[in-house]
């Protein structure tokens, strides 16, 4: 395959990049142990038996030792694999099917062994989901370590011999491969197979080099020795690089480190400006899994946890258990950091004929969100319930989304309350002084912020439905999105207007909108004297080295000219120059 | 003969941690566990043949225990299904 790429012509290969970074070293192509075994006949079935346990034992404890080892190095959760790997030894239904293969066929214990796993390798690679068919990776693994140990052989050949930086070329790498790679040699690999949910992918990532995975078939036919380029950014492969392309890529890899290792250093730090003013980088998650993502980019809390992943993909409402259990584990995994939980947020726009959610000819502005649930207390009380059964596990805040009357604030807090008042007569407990706070998206809440900041804690701005109520335009509607401006002036105004209401009460504003998160629209957010920014987990750190280089001293009169001024590119200029010039 | 239904929260279904501590909560119980998910039934003592069911996030999944101390297993068991782990 052929390519002009920046001015540079290449032979190479196009894979998944699964673990980012870039490399240039030699290669080292590592060969596949496909060793199938004969059919054969076992003169005596129970000796047969006694090798296949031995041979297990043998794997039993280099496994245990890999792990072991594995742990030390990369931490417990990368070790998990391998006890996935030891679970499969002791495995009921492998070895029984072995040993009864064993006795009823009379052959030998590796045809039989090779056979039942071979059976278990077929069923996953066969099923959908990507993550189970990674699964047969495993398998594999361990089958051919017992098989390496019934034929008196150990180790992958290759690995162990390796004394200087290269890339490793294979079909596939076995987690076990992977876990013992020598980093202060093997610069990267890449695979002729493979996902990014594979184990070796995972791994990859945790020993933080560069992979590059389904590569396709050809990749173990580059002769070891030969340089490549290695651009596990785009998934590029580059064999035999020309001087240009080698030049080219030792300065991305340069500039691509230096700035990793930026950011790595502000993960656990607080987010400061220039002149000492401290300010919240939160992450919005929609689901379980973001949370570990949130916290390894450095979250401060969690500005936003959407709950409608509960409801969707189900044929009925989520009981109170399964709520409870999982607010308590974001809650938990958070370890005191705030947690802001918005309420049910949904409307007749989705397909969820259990909810009996209405059909309305214009579902944007119908009954949804807070409306509904108020519309319907017997869903909204369980959702309370579970949050507060949930509050004494960690730091929860409350959020009430999509509110334009002071009413429905009113009516939800007073629901909430009650659901207090029965779990203290039931003798459960829990967190006390919760705070309450409320989405501001609805723009008749912006305007008047100042009457709802005596009832709540808090506000959090949704900027990207207050920006398409305010703008009545569709964003998703190619025709009008243009009038989607974040940092038009009216946008700028409200936002402006909620914080000094929020401020005359003493309450802390915080913007879960993707505004939040746009490095344009950070300057003046800051200086007009926001408290927490929510943004997605990847937009974090790269936040915060932007607000490390403000001041907001500086800001403060900035954003006050900003919101005088007359549209949107206006703004944007304006605010280009200023942090440039800083 | 016990028999029970439960929805799976787990956001990345049974992977390796949520099989691995159910497998062996099983294989502690004398009685007889089988799983059954998508039409699909196996020995849930044995993790690879719970990989099979390919169970994912918000399935649903009948728990059957059989024999001695099955209420005990049912119980234990059926915690672990629902309990949401990393």
């Amino acid at each position: 395959m052929t390519e002009q790429t920046d001015g540079v012509s290449s032979n190479g290969y196009r894979g998944i990049a699964a673990s980012p970074g870039y490399a240039i070293a030699k290669i080292v192509s590592l060969k596949a142990d496909n060793y199938v075994p004969e059919r054969r006949t076992a003169a005596d079935p129970e000796q047969e038996i006694s090798r296949l346990q031995l041979a297990l034992n043998q794997s039993q404890q280099e496994l245990e030792s890999i792990r072991v080892s594995t742990e030390e190095r990369l931490g417990s959760k990368e070790a998990e694999i391998f006890e996935g790997h030891l679970l499969l030894l002791e495995d009921p239904d492998l070895i029984d099917t072995s040993i009864a293969k064993i006795r009823e066929d009379a052959v030998t214990a590796d045809y039989a062994f090779y056979e039942t796993a071979q059976t278990f390798i077929d069923m996953l690679s066969a099923m959908e989901d990507e993550l189970l068919r990674a699964r047969a990776v495993d398998i594999r693994d361990v089958a051919a370590r017992v098989l390496g140990h019934l034929r008196g052989e150990s180790g992958t050949a290759g690995l162990a011999g390796i004394s200087e930086p290269c890339i490793i070329a294979a079909e596939d790498l076995a987690p076990s491969d992977t876990a013992q790679l020598n980093l202060q040699f093997v610069q990267g690999f890449i695979t002729e197979v493979g996902s990014r949910t594979s184990h070796s992918a995972i791994m990859a990532r945790s020993l933080d080099i560069p992979a590059i995975v389904g590569a396709g078939a050809g990749v173990t036919q580059i002769p070891s020795g030969t340089w490549v380029v290695m651009d596990a950014v785009e998934g590029k492969v580059i064999v035999d690089p020309s001087e240009e392309e080698l030049a080219f890529y030792r300065e991305k890899k340069q500039q691509y480190d230096a700035r990793k290792e930026e950011l790595v250093m502000l993960k656990d730090q607080p987010t400061l400006t220039r002149d000492g003013h401290r300010v919240e980088l939160a992450a919005n998650i929609g689901k379980l899994d973001d949370v570990q993502k949130a916290l390894d980019n450095g979250a401060e809390a969690i500005g936003l946890f959407r709950t409608e992943f509960l409801y969707m993909g189900r044929s009925s409402l989520p009981t109170e258990e399964e709520q409870f259990n999982s607010y308590k584990y974001v809650l938990e995994k958070m370890a005191g950091k705030p947690v802001v939980i918005r309420t049910l947020d949904i409307g007749g726009d989705k397909e969820l004929p259990y909810l009996g959610l209405p059909k309305e000819s214009n579902p944007f502005l119908g009954l949804r969100a807070l409306r509904f649930c108020l519309a319907r207390p017997d869903l909204f009380r369980v959702q309370l319930r579970a949050l507060l059964r949930a509050s004494n596990h960690g730091n929860l805040k409350i959020m009430f989304p999509m509110v334009a009357v002071l009413d429905e604030l009113l009516q939800a807090k007073r629901m909430l309350y009650e659901e207090m008042e029965k779990l203290m007569n039931e003798g459960q407990t829990f967190a006390m002084g919760i705070e309450v706070g409320i989405m501001i998206e609805v723009p008749s809440a912006a305007l008047t912020a100042d009457l709802f900041a005596k009832e709540v804690d808090f506000f959090s701005i949704g900027t990207n439905d207050l920006i398409q109520y305010t703008m009545a335009a569709d964003r998703m509607n190619e025709t009008v999105s243009y009038l989607y401006q974040p940092s038009h002036p009216s946008i700028l105004r409200l936002v402006n207007m909620v914080i000094r209401s929020a401020e005359r009460e003493g309450k802390w504003v915080g913007m879960c909108g993707e505004m939040a998160g746009d490095p344009s629209a950070i300057p003046l957010l800051l200086g007009l004297g926001l408290h927490e920014f929510s943004m997605s987990a990847g937009s974090i750190l790269p936040a915060r080295a932007l607000i490390g280089r403000l001041a907001q001293g500086d800001w403060t009169g900035h954003a006050q000219h900003a919101l005088g001024m007359g549209d949107q590119d206006a703004v944007k200029s304006f605010v280009k120059m200023q942090v440039e010039g800083d | 003969m016990l028999s029970k239904t439960f929805t799976i929260l787990n956001p990345t279904g049974f992977h390796v941690r949520p099989t691995k501590d159910f497998v062996k909560a099983a294989s502690a119980f004398p009685c007889k566990i089988n799983v059954s998910c998508k039409g699909k039934t196996v020995n849930g003592k044995s993790s690879l043949s719970m990989l099979t069911l390919g169970i994912a996030a918000n399935d649903e999944v009948t728990l059957e225990t059989d024999g001695e101390q099955e209420a005990e297993a049912m119980d234990a068991l059926g915690k672990l299904l629902v309990e949401v782990q990393d």
